[in-house]
């Protein structure tokens, strides 16, 4: 049965007939786009997509034309894992980039905020910001392990030929399109789903091709378990795919044109959407990075997972209760009293799943504590861990309607997703990525553990920085809210609170530029690394290198 | 009438919700811990390293 499929060098091949063929109507599609479209901006969104297709198709033709490439005849595919942890840092590094322009242009509004270039408008870099270090970053980065953890674990080839292909090319066009549309002005305003109808679709064409590589590989494994690593994976595949389709169901003006409007109205829309965003956060940026956890950390510290059986718990209880957990983002709105209790409610159990798995991951360590004091990069996964045990005993207090009454729209917020965003996702997939690229090119180390030792540092440093100014200044913005005088009328003007953030919002962006640095660090070790990196032994180099 | 029906459905969620939620998760706890499973979860938990190269 799988003989079919992992025959890489048939003659021909369904792949190299289908994948083609949809670049060429994509290609198609986009020149007509540019061509029709009475809208600049999706004229200029038809000519990127068009470009990307082509350049795909030159890729596929470069790759493919009367050859079978190299990386097709060893055991595992690599090539793609490769270029997903490339795309990872790409992404990393522009995204956190703008997300430091942001911060300056909150702290000093006066220098970097240009009235006469609207891309550079606050509105519009925001979701790119957004969307560059959750999708395109951590995308690739899930997209990128899955691959390599799914190839180890079921001990087989990716399924599907040069699929997996499309879905990393295909991925990165859809983050291509939908940041050049931000900062065109393209949106449909729904947090983290900000991309119009026309990316969405090919952003689901492009997930189910991932769900039936996934899902393909695991079908042939020949590992009879299949490992806890790939639930985890295979749960935010499913699960993200059903909350893009959902959320994004809407009506385009005209095929010819960007704007769409929504199936949803009102309070509907205000909960699909929120039931989009926080599960978009329980499956994308947490049970996607706890496959991450589940395979590297007892990877990295060469012991298996502390308790195989809690993980089963973990993963069971977990994808039950985060579903309901989304009406918290609508504390004290229209939406019905219950929902909002029951939001609540669900939010506070889910701190037990989540501890759960912490102390899994944690655990894990017991009897080797002593290598986290030499070996940075363990350092760095198992401090992930902990800030994903530190902001997910946030997140449900925050869920608790008084202390959201004083923390919603403000700052911590803010501050809250960092922690998350920063210390747990973040770090967890440099972590990853330390441990992947000396494997993936052969390597016996990395170029320097001392750089990763200032990574560590500095980004730590950072991130502290970050979070605890915004908790300083998130509370004293919810209680500047409330502060009535003793006439009962408000205390304090907007503008007092705004002025009373400045310094926290410089902190902040030192914060965040302090996390850029360090990773501007790591690319610099990574590159060194593959570039000066002394071969690992001919024995341990069974990471299939047989082309290099 | 979709009135009625709402409350239907809501009357029965909260009634019900909470048995089967607990019904669920108690046959996942029994299932990882039952203890014929142990052997095989102890195997699993060691499948990262049977892979011979990384």
């Amino acid at each position: 049965m799988q003989t079919a499929a992992s025959e890489a060098s048939a003659s021909w091949r369904i792949d190299l007939f289908v994948l083609p063929l949809i670049l060429g109507l994509g290609w198609l599609a986009g020149i007509l786009e540019a061509a029709r479209s009475p809208d600049p901006a999706m004229a200029i969104q038809g000519w990127t997509f068009a470009a990307c297709m082509m350049g795909i198709g030159v890729w596929y033709l470069w790759s493919y034309a009367g050859r079978t490439p190299a990386d097709e005849r060893t055991p595992y595919a690599n090539d793609v894992v490769k270029a997903g942890v490339i795309a990872s840092m790409f992404w990393a590094v522009a995204g956190m980039a703008v997300g430091l322009i942001l911060a300056l242009q909150l702290s000093f509004p006066h220098w970097f905020y240009f009235p006469d270039v609207p891309w550079t408008n606050f509105g519009r870099l925001r979701p790119l910001h957004t969307s560059a270090v959750i999708f395109a970053f951590g995308g690739n980065v899930l997209i990128a392990t899955s691959f390599y953890v799914v190839q180890r674990t079921s001990r087989a080839r990716l399924w599907g030929g040069s699929l997996p292909w499309f879905v990393f090319w295909g991925y990165n066009t859809f983050i291509v399109l939908a940041g050049t549309g931000y900062l065109l002005g393209i949106t449909q305003s729904k947090e983290y789903a900000e991309p119009e109808w026309y990316a969405d679709i090919w952003l689901t064409l492009v997930w189910v091709c991932y769900l039936l590589t996934f899902l393909g590989t695991i079908i042939k494994r020949r590992e009879p378990h299949i490992y806890v690593a790939n639930w985890f994976y295979l749960s935010f595949i499913v699960t993200i795919a059903m909350l893009h389709i959902v959320n994004n169901l809407s009506w385009p003006v005209s095929l010819l044109e960007s704007q769409s409007y929504s199936l949803f109205s009102g309070v509907q829309s205000a909960l699909t959407q929120w039931w989009y965003g926080h599960n978009a956060v329980g499956f994308f940026l947490t049970a996607g990075f706890l496959g991450i956890m589940y395979y590297f950390i007892p990877k990295r510290a060469e012991r298996p997972i502390y308790s195989y059986r809690l993980s089963i718990v973990h993963f069971w209880s977990l994808i039950f209760i985060y579903i309901w957990a989304g009406p918290h983002h609508l504390l004290y709105t229209a939406l019905p009293e219950w929902a909002q209790t029951l939001g609540m409610t669900f939010s506070v159990i889910l701190w037990m799943p989540s501890w759960g798995g912490m102390i899994n991951g944690l655990m894990t360590l017991s009897g080797a504590w002593d290598k986290l004091r030499t070996d940075p990069v363990l350092r760095m996964l198992v401090v992930s861990v902990a800030f994903y045990g530190m902001s997910t005993f946030e997140g449900p207090v925050m869920s608790v309607k008084t202390v959201n009454a004083l923390s919603h729209y403000t700052n911590w917020t803010i501050g809250h997703v960092h922690s998350g965003a920063l210390g747990w996702v973040a770090y967890v997939s440099f972590g990853a990525i330390y441990c992947l690229v000396p494997w993936l090119w052969g390597k016996k180390t990395l170029y320097s553990n001392a750089l990763v030792e200032w990574h560590f540092w500095i980004s730590t440093l950072g991130i502290v920085l970050y979070i605890t100014s915004m908790w300083v200044a998130g509370i004293m913005q919810g209680l500047m809210w409330r502060a009535y005088n003793e006439f009962g009328f408000l205390e304090y003007s907007f503008a007092e609170a705004v002025q009373a953030m400045h310094p926290y919002y410089i902190i902040r962006a030192i914060g965040g530029g302090l996390f850029l640095a360090g990773v501007l660090i790591m690319v610099f070790n990574l590159w060194k690394t593959v570039r000066q990196g002394a071969p690992a032994a001919a024995a341990a180099a069974l990471v299939p290198e047989a082309a290099e | 009438m979709e009135r009625w029906a709402f409350e239907e459905v809501l009357a029965f969620t909260r009634s019900w919700d909470a048995v089967y939620f607990t019904a669920m998760f108690v046959v996942a706890a029994i299932y990882a811990y039952w203890p014929k499973n142990k052997a095989k979860f102890e195997a699993a938990a060691r499948i990262p390293f049977e892979d011979e190269g990384h």
